[in-house]
This record gives C-alpha cells, structure tokens and sequence, in this order.
C-alpha cells in the first residue's frame, strides 16, 4: 500500500515542495513588507551552492555540519538579498528590474555557477545529506508512515517555520506593524514604526528563506551540484506567494501540491506509465499548471486579490506621497 | 527626538543632461572595481583577467567575428525587452519567444529551401515564420495579462521552461521534421536536420582580423531598432504607449485602448525575439539546435533585459551595449577553463547592472551631506523644499 502512486506522489510531493515552502515564506515576508522580491531563483541557487560546498569541505559530525550548511546557505540568501535591499529600499531602484539583475547576477549563468565551478563542486557525491531519521517501524506504518514520518528533518522543520510566522503576522505587535508597512507604509510611518528597518529585515529574511530553500535541495533532495539546479523553483516560489493568498498556512498547501506535480515525471517513468505526448507533457506540467492558476486567481471571483500589499512594489519616500 | 540623517536624497528639479552620459559611464567603471573585488577574493588576479577578456573581446585575432555572433541575439533580445519593457511590460520570455522564432523559422527554411546560392524568398519567409513564432509565444502572456490580469512576469517567464522543453523534445524525445533522422551520425547523437543551401543566410565579408563577417541577423537587428525609434518616438502608437507606460489611469481617461496596446506591444516584443531565433537558425547554426547544453545554455534572453536596462530602452542604446556585451559573452566562452570560471561573465553583468540601477537614483534625485549637528545643540532648521 505505501508503493501506491497516491502515496509515494503525497509523499514526495511533501520532500520536493519544501525547498518551495521556504522560498514562498520568504517572498511572503518580503512582500507582506511592500518588497517584491524577483531575486528568489538566485539568492535560491546561491543558498544552494554555498550550502553544498559547506558539506563538502567541512568534515565533522554529520549533524553538525548539515547545521553549519543550513547557517551557512541562510547568510548568503541574506547577502544576496541585501544587494537588493540596498537598491530597491535606499536606493529607489525599480523593484522588478532590480529583482530580475539580481537572478541574472546570482543565476544559472552567474555567481552560483562560479562559486560552483571555482570551488569545483560538480559530478561530486555529497559527504553529508539529510535523510528521514524516524524508526523505520514508524516510518512502514500503512500511509501515514512515508507521508508523515518518512520526511528528512527539514520538512519538519519548515512546519515550525510554517506555524512561527503565521502567528507572528497574526498574534504580534511587530506582525501587525509588518502588515501596516506593507498597506500603507505613510500611514505606519505617521505612528512612529520605522518603515525603512522593517522593510531591510524581512526582505534579508526574506533571502535567508531562499537560501535555505536552495540548501533543501542541494542537501535533501538531490544531494549534489549541477549549474541551475533549481530549474525556474524560485520563480514557482513567487507564484506560491500570489496563489497563496500573502498566507503562510496556504504556501504550504500550494507547495506541496507543486512539489507533487514536479515528482510526477519521475514517479511515472519509473513505472513505464506515459501520459499524454511522453515525456514533454509531464515535464512542462509544473510550469503549465502554474500559469494556469496564476490565471484563475487573478482573475473573476478571485480578483479581490485577497492579502495582496497595497503598497507592493512602491518604494517609499517620505513627503513625496 | 530622532536624529536627522547626514544624508539627504531630493528630487532634482532639473535633470542635465550630462548625467544621463556620465552616470551610465560610471557605472560600468565602479562595476569593474566591484568586480575585481570578488576575483581577488576568489584568488584571481583582476588585471590579467580584464586584460585577457579585452584581448578576447576586441584584440585578437578573429575576436570581432565571434563578439559579433555573440551580439547579434543579444541585439534582438535586448530590443525585444527595450520595446516591452518601455511601456512598463515586464516581458522576461524573450528567452522563449527565440525559441519559438527558430522553430518555426527552421521549419520555413526546411520546408522552402532548396539547392543553389541563398535565396531572398526563402530567406524572407524564414524571417516572416520566425517573427510570427515569436509573436504567437508572446502573445500567450500579452493575453493572459490583457483579459486576465496575470502578471506577464511569470508567465512569460515560465513559458521560457516550457519551450525550452518543446525545443529539446523535438530534436532529442521526437522524430519530428526538425530532426535529422538519416545517416550515421544521427543514430550517435540527435541534431537537427540542415538547412538547405538557400535557407542559409549569406552575411558581409570585411578583411578584418583575418576576415570579420557581419551577418545578416545584425543588419536586421539595426533595422528593428531604427523602426522601434520611429515607432516610440514619431507615431500616435509610440505615444500612446508611453502615456499607457507612465499612467495606466491617465490612459484609460485619455481613450486609450489598453487591452489592444498590451497585445500589440507583446506581439512587437514577441516577433523581435523570434527574429532572433530564427537568425541563429539562418546565420549561425543553419540547422535547428535542441541541444540543452547549445543555444539553451547561451540565455540571451536573460542577457537581452540586462542589454535593454543599461541602453535605457532607447533602441540605438540598445544596439551598442549588446555589441560590448556580446563582447563580454563572447570572451567568457572563449577563455573559459581553470584560469576563468564561467558565470563570471554573468557576475559582471549583474554587478554593472547593479550600479547602473543604483546610479540611476543620482540622475533622478540629488544627494545632499549636511554637516553634522553639534553635540547638545539643537538640529540645524531643515532647508524648506521646493517643489518635490
């Protein structure tokens, strides 16, 4: 029973959709400040390299450096995203140009593949990865054991990560000033929150995310490093965010459904089964199925954009609003 | 009480045009010094690689001819973002649209072409094919954005992965027209039929470096700009576009139709990056590359949005930098290896993007340093602002 499709789709889809989660958590925080933030793919894919190349030259316990990894793929998520902060917030640049030069800088074809190529991480098999650690006798249970309890530690961990901003934006003071910021960042600034540190910490928060998102593949998924290895899962992590309604507990839900579309390929090839033109369709699903949802909720019933910042994408300037 | 920050930033009430030189100029200079930053950080000797990557670039022998087939895409993609992004239409999917453009200009040039020297008419209805691939791709996200609301960025963007996927899949997952089925070397490895004699564009001898060609795709590219000048700047259209780009509202009230702008511009846009691929069909490759590791792996379509930012979506701009970034591209293929990690051309590229996007504060606003107050007096009284 825990061969079935149904289960080893659920499954993996949960695996393959966390490095999603953390990235559209991190969007989530720097939109729901007023940021938009278009860098993610590569502050992912500089997480990603950074986090790989951690387990690789560091040689102690595996706990402690998988740690170390996480710690370290954060930080470089943060430094690429305050390159961003600094144009976008001191700056004034244009959100979305700025956002894409930061992908162009960091991408497939930037620092993540020279990080990757001088510190010769390719064709290399991982020293340390994260793996499911609960008892294999919890892990046969029929169904819920490859689903719940047959994740590595960071699925579990995003949980936590799910819950802990849901109820910062929901049940605290500085949640409730984030929201302000990102509504109405004049208004906010009439009450004394200072728009500007709120904005920088989330949209490096934000980065950390990313990063983290980027180290979850590199580390869990498919411990290894190949130039572009997150093909296009940051930009997915943006259209997370709008699906999502700006709502953590609904990144959630979106992730994994992505996650399950992207494990889809493989799960069918390894059972000879062919849907639809081969191979072509199941690949290009991931990205049609985004589009086609991203259309649904921007449009008709859902156009009230529910959640969306009013101020996205507008920086802002004291006395000239 | 806050104290006041030393630095102030106000909005310039005159914009001289100086600046609009200098700022540019300076920012590709502060990039390479950032630039070097990093490669000596990573244990390499910045002198030796600019030098080596001018050489590569420029100097030897036969470096103009590659910067130029690496320049004529970007030339096309950069336009292709320039038009777009002109009127605040963020289309990312030139990368696609290309993709497209080769196809169908592939298939034109299969279907059409015959023996003998390059015809005219066959070449013609590759161009006519390319743009209209290019065109049908990016219309999908100029309608979606017209009647749906959908953010062009995404969607344009991830119709890049998918034809990327149909390209492959036609000369690698497929038997399709486009592949060369016959012969030995097609059951070694899949490539894509060739073109025949006449579907190939001739290109403009020059005795250069031993031998520069300018290839046809450049003078179409010149073309497509020198039309983008006159479209944006001498046309009812252009200006509307504009208007459309600076106030949505404010072209709603003038009688603007919008929904038909969007469509067309991402049509324009679309067709411009078509063109570019079905000139990498015709000039280059003369056959059509599903390789995910050939044209696949080039992303001048990312490339053409950093083209378009630095020439500030004016088309002649537009020209110039791809020509000096197909110079970068072209030297970072050609020197890649132990000494010159690829991506550092991409690292360059993003950082003099960077600094032409920050430097663009100081063309729209001025930075004034106060002097600090006195410790225990009070605040110096704030200069009352003119008109912000």
């Amino acid at each position: 029973m825990n061969n079935s499709l149904a289960v080893v789709l659920i499954a993996s889809g949960i695996a393959y959709g966390t490095p999603l989660l953390f990235a559209s958590l991190g969007e989530l925080l720097a939109e729901r400040s007023g940021v938009l933030n278009l860098g993610v793919e590569g502050m992912m894919l500089v997480g990603a390299v950074t986090g790989f190349w951690t387990v690789q030259r560091f040689h102690a316990a595996t706990a402690v450096t998988l740690l170390l990894a996480l710690v370290v793929a954060a930080v470089a998520g943060a430094a690429m995203a305050s390159i961003l902060a600094v144009l976008v917030i001191t700056l004034r640049a244009n959100q979305i140009v700025t956002g894409l030069a930061l992908t162009i800088f960091a991408g497939a074809a930037g620092l993540s593949s020279y990080l990757g190529n001088d510190l010769n991480l390719a064709d290399q098999p991982a020293h340390h990865a994260f793996q499911a650690f609960l008892p294999n006798s919890m892990q046969n249970w029929p169904i819920v054991g490859p689903i719940l309890f047959g994740q590595n530690p960071l699925v579990y961990f995003s949980w936590v990560c799910v819950i802990v901003i849901a109820l910062y934006l929901s049940r605290t003071r500085p949640g409730l000033n984030l929201r302000s910021v990102g509504e109405s960042p004049a208004a906010a600034d009439t009450m004394g929150i200072d728009v500007t540190r709120y904005r920088y910490v989330h949209t490096l928060l934000g980065g950390a995310f990313a990063g983290l998102g980027g180290a979850t593949i590199t580390l869990a998924i498919t411990p290894q490093w190949v130039d572009g290895i997150t093909g296009g899962a940051g930009w997915i992590a943006i259209a997370l965010v709008i699906f999502a309604f700006w709502r953590p507990e609904l990144c959630l839900v979106g992730a994994y459904f992505f996650g399950a579309l992207q494990a889809l390929a493989p799960q069918l090839q390894a059972r000879n089964i062919t849907l639809g033109p081969t191979v072509l369709w199941t690949n290009a699903l991931p990205y049609l199925m985004t589009i086609f949802v991203l259309v649904v909720v921007s449009s008709g019933t859902a156009r009230r954009r529910l959640g969306a910042p009013s101020a996205l994408g507008v920086p802002y300037v004291r006395e000239e609003h | 009480m806050r104290l006041r920050p030393p630095v102030t930033i106000e909005q310039r009430l005159r914009r001289p045009r100086w600046l609009t030189v200098a700022v540019p100029v300076g920012s590709v200079i502060f990039a390479f010094l950032v630039a070097a930053l990093v490669l000596v950080a990573t244990g390499h000797d910045p002198i030796s690689t600019y030098h080596q990557l001018f050489d590569a670039a420029f100097v030897q022998r036969g470096s103009l001819d590659q910067t130029l087939i690496a320049a004529t895409p970007l030339a096309f993609t950069g336009l292709a973002a320039a038009a777009a992004f002109r009127m605040k239409l963020y289309n990312i999917g030139a990368e696609g649209q290309m993709y497209m453009g080769a196809i169908t200009g592939a298939a034109a040039g299969l279907y059409l072409g015959g023996r003998g020297g390059p015809s005219p008419f066959v070449i013609a209805a590759m161009v006519v094919a390319g743009g209209l691939g290019g065109m049908a791709w990016g219309l999908i996200p100029g309608i979606l954005r017209a009647f749906f609301r959908t953010s062009e960025i995404l969607t344009s963007l991830l119709l890049n992965y998918v034809a990327g996927l149909i390209l492959t899949y036609l000369i690698f997952e497929s038997e399709s027209y486009w592949r060369q089925t016959k012969g030995f070397n097609a059951t070694v490895f899949p490539t894509g039929k060739p073109l025949p004699p006449s579907a190939v564009w001739p290109g403009l001898s020059f005795n250069l470096q031993g031998g520069i060609v300018l290839p046809l795709g450049a003078g179409l590219a010149v073309l497509v700009a020198v039309f983008l000048w006159f479209l944006y700047t001498r046309t009812r259209f252009g200006f509307e576009a504009q208007v459309l780009g600076d106030s949505d509202r404010a072209a709603r009230y003038a009688g603007i139709r919008v929904r038909r702008k969007i469509l067309a511009v991402m049509a324009l846009s679309g067709a411009i990056a078509g063109l570019g691929g079905v000139s990498q069909d015709g000039d280059f490759r003369h056959a059509l590359d599903g390789d995910p590791n050939g044209l696949q792996k080039q992303g001048y379509g990312y490339t053409g949005i950093v083209v378009a930012a630095l020439g500030r979506y004016n088309p002649f701009a537009v020209v110039v930098i791809a020509f000096l970034l197909g110079g970068l591209q072209n030297a970072g293929a050609a020197l890649q290896g132990p000494s010159f990690p690829s991506g550092l051309v991409g690292v360059i590229q993003g950082i003099i993007l960077f600094s032409a996007l920050g430097g663009e504060l100081l063309i729209r606003y001025r930075v004034r340093i106060r002097r600090p107050a006195r410790p225990g007096g009070v605040a110096p009284a704030q200069v009352p602002e003119t008109a912000a």
